[in-house]
């Protein structure tokens, strides 16, 4: 087993057990605390990211997910009272039925995502992963959904401040 | 025969046509114009159908000239074509002729009225549409004109729509003659079904080749292509409309319903005589029965009416009767005859009644009329000579006629001669009943004191008429129908001289009979009625007079059971639509929607995360089935 | 054992689920917001492992844009649940039934 093996396991496993505590947190039910949490696992994910090559998007993933979307999640936190969101039950029936249904799914992608992955034959690693390679890839093929994209981020900017006006019409 | 003759047809079929349109849309203002022009175009369709009769004798005559393809649908082909045989020259002459007499007449019975113009054009358009009826070579042709001429019958019996009575009998005489025109239709469309063409000639080819043709429906067929001669020549059940009818001006109930259209379906009948004439068909029975039935009940009726219009109203369906009579007993040569002479006096009956409306200032009731002799002459004896014929007095035409009718009743069933000899003894009865009350005697009113005679342009069409009625039964017109060839069999022929005793020699026990009905039916009516101020049958009969008076009650009995009828569709309809409609389908669909609706609501909880559950359940049993299946 | 594609895709399943999961349980409009971050991250993951095991920068080009996408979707969708709570007082799923009739 390879150090980038157990750096896959250690990752691996810090990312699954973060996720779970950013939806089900047994000691506390703030969002908060999610929120912190969804923090750590971007992070760890960020860490699979690099042990796949994927240098830039690493970067990418922490800067704007950890830097700009959890900052914005704690603002708006900050912005609402949601002290009583803690007292609601949860509701069981809801639940059970909800986990039974999620828990088919997951047996279902997983099943067949082992079933598949014997068939693969084993092939040879060749990608460099390097950013130069990225922003070639982005600006040559597909500089027209890059432009499209930027498009997309204006809209959603309009959006956003017609939305946060006090009096909506 | 020539080219020039073989247009003679189209011009005497669409002139009077030509002038119904130019009437209604050019010379309505202007009456006189159009008077003339309505009168102009009959008379030269007489004059045509003279040269023509004239120059064709008795030959039946084909050429593709006579025809063009009119309609052409699959195997379904009609032509619009001509027939010309001595059966269809005859009636061309009739309605021309007749016609013409009568719309000369009009002229002077109308010309104060102020729609003028409008009774021209009908009339025109009546023409057209009658001699459309006579010179059809196939069935549909002639059923469109069968339709047209009840159109125009009814514009006509309408004349004076803005008087209820009118305007009632128009609708009746039309939704009445609609009943008998529906078998009609169905016969024909039978006809073709089994025989797969419409036109006469062929018809009668396959007829002949095979008889059997039409096998076991051969009843069927017959008795409804009958039922439009039921309705149109107002047989029984459907007679009711006729005497109605007369509320129409009275020389277009001496045109339309005294001499021609009403034969339209006598006419019709012997048209198809070989179509009712099979070995295995019943329809010739019921056809003769039905015919005496009508002329027995119509002259019963006509014996104790009072309206001079209505007495020959009945006069004319009880005459009607015997013609179809006539049929009915395998003889329709008999009734083209019989048809013919009818023509020439019931249409001279009714203009003389005309002219004593006219003179009376439209008094109809014969109660107040009387002494009219010596005030009016031409009236006088010109009517007394109608009344001869229709009586059956030799040798006035209607003695032949009704001779040849009496004799082939003789010949086919005896039940049927005694209907119509008691018919004739009616008929003498109930016309000198109005002939001596009408005209001898005291005038009975102011009005009949102050009658003075009609003009020329109405006395001249009396005259006219006069000549034809009395020589009518002498000029060979039963000899010249017998040569048509829808008639199997033919005539024998005798020299001019012997027509006047042919009857007695040729059928003894009718021509007496027939002359015995005369003499009993005119001593009855002499002892009765010469010089009564009432009438005395009602204190002698009783009920009966009252039954004869009330027609009856068939127009009662008739509208209690369209009432019925009426009533009883209704309920049924309103069930339907009640229950049925509104309470199973309507109420039904929407109950049922609305329960499915209240169960798919308690899906639609509003809560995102019952939808996102939802969703998600989906996604695992499509993942199921497209991954593991 | 050699780490596989399999591996990831075990690990970006796991973490697809719980962000599912979150969506249908958690009645908290904010956490449902971050499980749906979730679920988009797993996906990144998965696309950035096929990238590697299949030699193609496409994956990781793509995972480049969801991220941008996934930027402009949480301002959009932060801003409209501020929006809401300003109307309704409540970021709670069970207070939002103006859909219910």
């Amino acid at each position: 087993m390879s150090a980038a093996d157990i750096f896959f396991y250690i990752l691996a496993f810090l990312t699954v057990a973060c996720g779970v505590m950013v939806v089900a947190n047994p000691f506390s039910r703030n969002p908060v605390t999610s929120a912190m949490f969804l923090v750590l696992t971007i992070v760890f994910m960020a860490g699979l990211f690099i042990l796949l090559n994927a240098f830039f998007l690493a970067a990418v993933q922490i800067l704007v997910y950890a830097g700009a979307v959890i900052v914005l999640f704690l603002f708006v936190i900050m912005l609402l009272d949601l002290k009583e969101e803690e007292r609601r039950k949860v509701k069981t029936i809801g639940a059970g039925l909800g986990t039974i249904a999620v828990g088919a799914i997951a047996f279902l992608i997983g099943r067949s995502i082992l079933s598949y992955a014997k068939t693969l034959p084993p092939t040879e690693l060749t990608l460099q992963g390097s950013t130069v390679a990225l922003g070639r890839k982005l600006f040559t093929d597909y500089v027209l959904p890059f432009e499209i994209l930027s498009l997309l981020l204006l809209v959603a900017m309009v959006g956003v401040i017609l939305l946060s006006k006090k009096d909506l019409k | 025969m020539n080219d020039v003759l073989l247009n003679f047809p189209w011009f005497i079929l669409f002139v009077p046509l030509v002038s119904a349109l130019v009437i209604t849309f050019f010379t309505k203002r202007n009456r006189g114009l159009s008077a003339g022009i309505s009168i102009g175009a009959i008379v030269i369709s007489f004059i045509l159908s003279l040269i023509l009769f004239v120059a064709t004798g008795t030959d039946t005559v084909t050429s593709p000239k006579l025809s063009m393809d009119w309609l052409s649908v699959g195997n379904f082909i009609v032509d619009f074509g001509i027939t010309i045989d001595p059966l269809s020259k005859l009636m061309l002459l009739i309605v021309t002729g007749v016609g013409s007499a009568i719309h000369i007449y009009s002229w002077g019975y109308m010309h104060e009225d102020r729609a003028v113009s409008r009774y021209f054009a009908s009339l025109s358009l009546f023409t057209f549409s009658m001699l459309g009826i006579v010179l059809s070579n196939n069935f549909l042709q002639m059923f469109i004109f069968w339709e047209l001429v009840g159109v125009s019958s009814y514009l006509l019996i309408g004349f004076w729509y803005e008087r209820p009575p009118a305007a009632d009998a128009a609708k009746k005489a039309f939704i009445t003659n609609r009943l008998g025109d529906f078998g009609f239709l169905l016969g024909i469309i039978m006809v073709w079904s089994l025989l797969g063409s419409l036109n006469f000639t062929v018809l009668q080819e396959v007829i002949v080749n095979n008889p059997a043709a039409l096998g076991g429906l051969a009843t069927v067929v017959g008795l409804l292509l009958f039922c439009g001669a039921v309705g149109k020549s107002a047989q029984f059940p459907l007679h009711v409309w006729l005497p109605d009818a007369m509320e129409g001006p009275t020389p277009v109930s001496a045109l339309i319903h005294a001499a021609t259209m009403v034969a339209a379906g006598v006419y019709m009948l012997c048209r198809v005589y070989f179509l009712l004439n099979l070995s295995d068909s019943f329809a010739l029975e019921v056809i003769g029965w039905v015919g005496g039935l009508t002329a027995l009940l119509a002259a019963l009726i006509a014996v104790q009416q009072n309206d001079i219009k209505r007495i020959l109203a009945y006069s004319t369906l009880s005459q009607l009767g015997l013609m179809v009579m006539a049929v009915g007993a395998h003889q329709p040569v008999a009734g083209m005859f019989h048809l013919t002479t009818h023509a020439f006096f019931k249409a001279l009956l009714f203009l003389g009644a005309g002219s004593v409306i006219h003179a009376l200032h439209h008094e109809q009731d014969i109660w107040k009329m009387g002494g009219l002799k010596k005030k009016m002459p031409v009236t006088f004896w010109t009517f007394l000579i109608g009344t001869l014929a229709l009586s059956g007095v030799p040798p006035f035409s209607g003695f032949y006629s009704k001779d040849f009718v009496l004799s082939a009743a003789y010949d086919a069933n005896i039940g049927l001669f005694v209907i119509g000899v008691i018919v004739s003894v009616l008929t003498t009865f109930y016309m000198f009943r109005l002939f001596f009350v009408a005209f001898l005697g005291h005038p009975k009113s102011e009005s009949a004191e102050h009658a003075h005679e009609s003009p020329k342009v109405m006395t001249v069409p009396l005259q006219f008429l006069t000549v034809l009625s009395v020589v009518g039964g002498l000029i060979g017109v039963n000899h010249y129908v017998a040569k048509a060839k829808v008639f199997p069999g033919s005539e024998h022929h005798f020299p001019w001289y012997a027509e006047f005793i042919a009857p007695i020699v040729h059928a003894p026990v009718a021509a007496l009979f027939g002359i015995f009905a005369v003499v009993v039916g005119f001593t009855v009516a002499y002892k009765f009625y010469a010089g009564a101020q009432r009438d005395p049958l009602p204190g002698k009969l009783g009920a009966l007079s009252r039954a004869m008076r009330g027609r009856f009650y068939f127009d009662e009995i008739y509208s209690a059971l369209i009432f019925m009828t009426h009533e009883a569709v209704a309920k049924l309809a309103d069930a339907i639509d009640r229950w049925i409609i509104a309470g199973l389908l309507v109420r039904g669909t929407h109950g049922t929607t609305e329960l499915f609706g209240r169960a798919l609501r308690l899906v639609q909880t509003g809560n995102l995360q019952t939808y996102a559950f939802l969703i998600v359940a989906g996604v695992a049993v499509v993942l199921f089935y497209v991954l593991f299946r | 054992m050699n780490v596989g594609l399999e591996h990831y895709l075990i690990v970006s399943t796991i973490l697809f689920c719980l962000g599912l999961w979150g969506v249908i349980v958690r009645r908290n409009l904010l956490i449902i917001y971050m499980s749906l971050e979730l679920m988009l991250n797993a996906a990144n993951l998965a696309l950035v492992a096929f990238s590697r095991y299949n030699n193609k920068m496409d994956g990781q080009v793509i995972v480049f844009f969801i991220i941008t996408v996934a930027a402009a979707e949480v301002a959009v969708g932060l801003a409209l649940i501020v929006a809401l709570y300003r109307k309704k007082q409540s970021a709670h799923v069970e207070d939002l039934t103006t859909m219910k009739l």
